[in-house]
């Protein structure tokens, strides 16, 4: 029996030993499916294409069931994504559906950035869950799951080849998504020209270098039917939630004048191998691809670009505690960097703003001492004028006191002589 | 109790499911016809079948329990022979953590089962930390999951982590002993323990009875966390697990021999007195612990140590890592009481770290700033007002000056003018003096007459 993966892991570490008896661990994936299903499972699909393909007619018809939806206008200014949940159960088993629609993708003059918003959105999903995965107290068990499982591009049925929109958009998403290319409405194309459309886009899709999902091979009980499903890629489908009777059934299709097409004929079209292979036989393949492949390139390049490394210089693996230490040092210093530099800046300012009030003071100090100057020069002036106006009062005064002291004499000279004169007088009288 | 609850710390928030995008809530909705996805369980099947199982197996407990017997007989296979001795025929000189590996198929299932034993458990004459190196094991095993987990490029991980750990009981018939006690507490929060009585048939029935009360009675006093089955909706699953409670601790009787009573061959243990059979349900409760090891709740163990024991070691680790970084020793495995945004990776802390730094950074740049501009505004004030005084006191002097300088102008004036005045004064003497000197000149001149 083809070893399992878990026997060529544990490889020359383990020996085998035969048992005695019926131990009873075969009921292992027993109890696994049993689990899973009580948990309930989860799917999520994304439809890429031009308005009016009939996107949601088709997941009408898929899953059996009337999804929630108008038909969208053609006047888009952008590509919107719209998503929406639902709960479905078939016997035991109950998924949780989320349906995803491009709204407007393919409607602008411009469909440079057509493929920007689809790309955020898948990109958005694998953050949540890296998010969430990184978190210290996480709930892995009961996150929902939003990332993508499966795209399913609409291809207009021109009978032509790829339009360079689709070339681009699925170039863009191959590495994010497990694309899934689909023909749509191709009750507009004949048989033969429908063989020649399908090698068309076949061989401009490996020319370009896009990698679509290939249905697995690995799993023998499944490689021969995937095997010719991959041989019928893309899918050539017709979508209709009407009912036409046909001899005594009411089945799916799409009257015309000239017959009906009816939905679940395999000679009409691939819808029922699009089911088959999408819902019965591979959809856990999907989420599988999903988590292992593209999740897992998401997370390493997002980790890559945060700095991390699963090796140190000296090749030896890093823990994750000395990573994370590493990752805060760094971090801590840079903060510590950033204030220093903050810091000096302001040393800086202050120092010059220091020197040139210095400045200003200096100059006003000097202004001062001039005018100080000034001053006592003005006061010598006075000074000296003082000094002259006393030397002259001082001049003026000894003339005076100098006059007076004549006159007094004088004045008694003169009264002596007026005393003769009058003693005199009185001589003669 | 069930296993969300488990979580250390985890809230109502965390165990809802994320909502996506625009789509506001689920509907649901009704199939009209076949879809297919009812296929998805045998999807799972066939995968998990390619993929294989692995399962890791803890025994402890003293030597001479039986612990080697009771695996192969669980397993009914010569895990443990002559080329591969049992843990109590190995010389041990302290209690050492051993694993073996083996591959075994049955039925297409391929099974990768790793025993783990810990030879010398509980035989030293001073036990005190005997159970350090199985806590060492299972964190080292832990550890090892995580880091793998953690890398930038991982692999598919092998699951090494022990998923259940059989405690073995010795059948003293009174209780459990402190050593017993002292290691289930340790390990409840790390490993799912069951706890066996080994040897059963040393006890009767009755005494049996009695010794599971004891235990149970002890278990729940020391609030020792045994493994607890899965809630379940399901009607025979519930009578199951009842029945399985009803008999805890399970108490086993394990036998490589085959013998062969009443025409059957069956494992037991032969007595004078009779046959002690190990599949036998009324022998012992071998059968209850295969089937529920193996055969019902294999995968129950595995989640439970993963969403459960895991989780819990891998937020401690975390928790120790990003809030101390530098004290990690000193803080760790508990958490921090400011430890509010639980909900955050650590890469998100740093963030939130870095913005609050940032914001933090240009507060200071504010304060900073205005300090600064505060400061040149008082130098600038200052400067201005010493300007503005000394100009003040200049005029002031100039004034003062001016005003003595007109002083002595009008001092001089009046100098000047008294002066004049006394020089005119003199003048008039002077004429006078001459007049009269004249005149008594006349005089004279008559009086000669």
């Amino acid at each position: 029996m083809a070893s399992t993966e878990i026997a060529r892991q544990a490889g020359e570490g383990a020996r085998a030993v035969p048992l005695a008896g019926h131990v009873g661990f075969d009921s292992m994936p027993d109890q696994l499916v049993n689990k899973s299903v009580n948990h309930g499972f989860c799917f999520n699909i994304l439809c890429v294409g031009e308005t009016g393909l009939g996107k949601s007619t088709l997941m009408d018809t898929l899953f059996n069931t009337k999804f929630e939806g108008e038909p969208t206008q053609h006047n888009q200014p952008g590509v919107q994504l719209k998503s929406n949940t639902y709960e479905l159960q078939e016997s035991n088993v109950r998924l949780k559906l989320t349906v995803v629609n491009t709204v407007g993708f393919g409607d602008q003059i411009n469909k440079e950035d057509s493929y920007k918003s689809i790309v955020e959105f898948i990109d958005a999903q694998f953050e949540a869950y890296l998010q969430e995965e990184l978190k210290i107290k996480r709930t892995l068990h009961s996150y929902h799951d939003t990332r993508i499982h499966a795209c399913l591009y609409f291809i207009a049925p021109t009978g032509h080849s790829l339009k360079s929109l689709d070339l681009v958009t699925m170039k863009k998403l191959d590495s994010k998504v497990n694309i899934i290319p689909i023909i749509a409405k191709s009750d507009a194309i004949s048989k033969s020209e429908l063989t020649k459309f399908k090698i068309k886009i076949t061989s401009e899709l490996v020319s370009n270098g896009v990698q679509i999902y290939q249905f697995p091979t690995d799993d023998e009980t499944v490689a021969e039917i995937n095997s010719t499903m991959n041989g019928h890629l893309p899918f050539a489908v017709v979508g209709s939630t009407e009912e036409v009777k046909i001899g005594n059934k009411m089945v799916k299709a799409r009257q015309y004048p000239w017959g009906t097409v009816q939905v679940e004929n395999e000679n009409h079209c691939d819808f029922v191998k699009l089911r088959e292979m999408l819902i019965r036989v591979n959809m856990e393949d999907l989420r599988e691809q999903t988590h292992t492949s593209h999740y897992e390139l998401y997370r390493r390049c997002k980790l890559e670009e945060m700095g991390f490394k699963d090796t140190d210089p000296d090749c030896k693996p890093f823990s994750l505690q000395e990573t994370y230490e590493a990752k805060r040092n760094e971090f801590m210093g840079e903060l510590q960097k950033k204030e220093e530099e903050m810091r000096q800046m302001f040393v800086q300012r202050v120092k010059e703003k220091e020197g040139e009030l210095k400045e200003a003071e200096k100059e006003l100090h000097e202004k001062f001492d001039r005018l100080k100057k000034l001053h006592q020069d003005e006061k010598k002036k006075l000074e000296d004028k003082r000094k002259s106006l006393d030397d002259e009062l001082n001049m003026f005064k000894q003339k005076k006191t100098a006059a007076e002291l004549l006159l007094n004499q004088a004045q008694q000279a003169g009264g002596s002589t007026t005393l003769k004169r009058d003693k005199e007088r009185k001589n003669f009288f | 109790m069930s296993h969300a609850e488990r979580l250390e710390g985890s809230s109502e928030a965390d165990r809802n499911s994320s909502m996506m995008g625009s789509g506001g809530e689920t509907q649901q909705k009704n199939l009209e016809g076949y879809v297919g996805f009812a296929n998805l369980p045998n999807q799972v099947y066939r995968k998990s079948v390619k993929r294989g199982f692995e399962f890791t197996l803890m025994v402890v407990g003293e030597s001479g329990l039986g612990k080697s017997t009771l695996i192969n007989s669980l397993f009914l296979t010569d895990l443990y022979s002559p080329e591969y001795p049992g843990p109590s025929h190995r010389i041990k000189k302290t209690v050492k953590v051993e694993q073996s590996k083996v591959l075994v198929k049955e039925g297409g299932v391929q099974l990768l089962l790793t025993i783990v034993d810990t030879p010398g458990f509980g035989d030293a004459v001073d036990n005190s930390d005997c159970w350090q190196p199985v806590i060492d094991h299972i964190d080292n095993k832990f550890e090892d999951y995580l880091n793998s987990e953690s890398r930038v490029n991982r692999r598919l991980m092998p699951d090494n982590r022990v998923h259940c750990c059989l405690y073995f009981i010795a059948p003293s018939g009174h209780g459990l002993k402190p050593l017993d006690i002292e290691f289930m507490k340790r390990l409840h929060e790390k490993v799912n323990i069951i706890p066996l009585i080994a040897k059963a048939d040393t006890m009767t029935p009755e005494e049996g009875q009695q010794f599971k009360k004891q235990i149970m009675r002890e278990i729940q006093e020391h609030k020792i966390r045994i493994y607890e089955f899965p809630e379940t909706d399901d009607e025979e699953e519930i009578k199951l697990v009842k029945k399985i409670k009803e008999r805890l601790p399970l108490a086993v009787v394990g036998s490589n021999t085959i013998i062969e009573v009443n025409g059957k061959r069956v494992r037991g243990r032969q007595y004078p007195w009779g046959v002690a059979e190990v599949e036998n349900g009324e022998h012992c409760d071998f059968t209850i612990l295969r089937n529920m090891l193996i055969r019902t709740h294999m995968q129950d163990l595995k989640d439970v140590t993963n969403n459960v024991h895991y989780e819990n070691y891998r937020s401690r680790k975390l928790a120790a890592v990003t809030y101390n970084g530098v004290d990690n020793n000193r803080n760790k495995g508990q958490l921090t009481k400011n430890q509010t945004d639980d909900g955050m990776s650590p890469l998100a802390q740093m963030e939130e770290e870095r913005r609050e730094h940032v914001s933090k950074m240009k507060k200071m740049e504010m304060e900073m700033e205005q300090v600064f501009e505060m400061k040149v505004k008082e130098k600038i004030q200052k400067l201005k007002d010493s300007e503005a005084e000394l100009q003040r006191r200049h005029e002031q002097m100039k004034r003062n000056l001016e005003a003595q300088h007109r002083e002595l102008e009008e001092k001089r004036r009046q100098h000047e003018d008294e002066k004049a005045q006394w020089e005119a004064q003199q003048r008039q003497l002077e004429q006078q003096k001459l007049e009269a000197s004249r005149t008594l000149e006349k005089n004279k001149k008559k009086k000669i007459f």
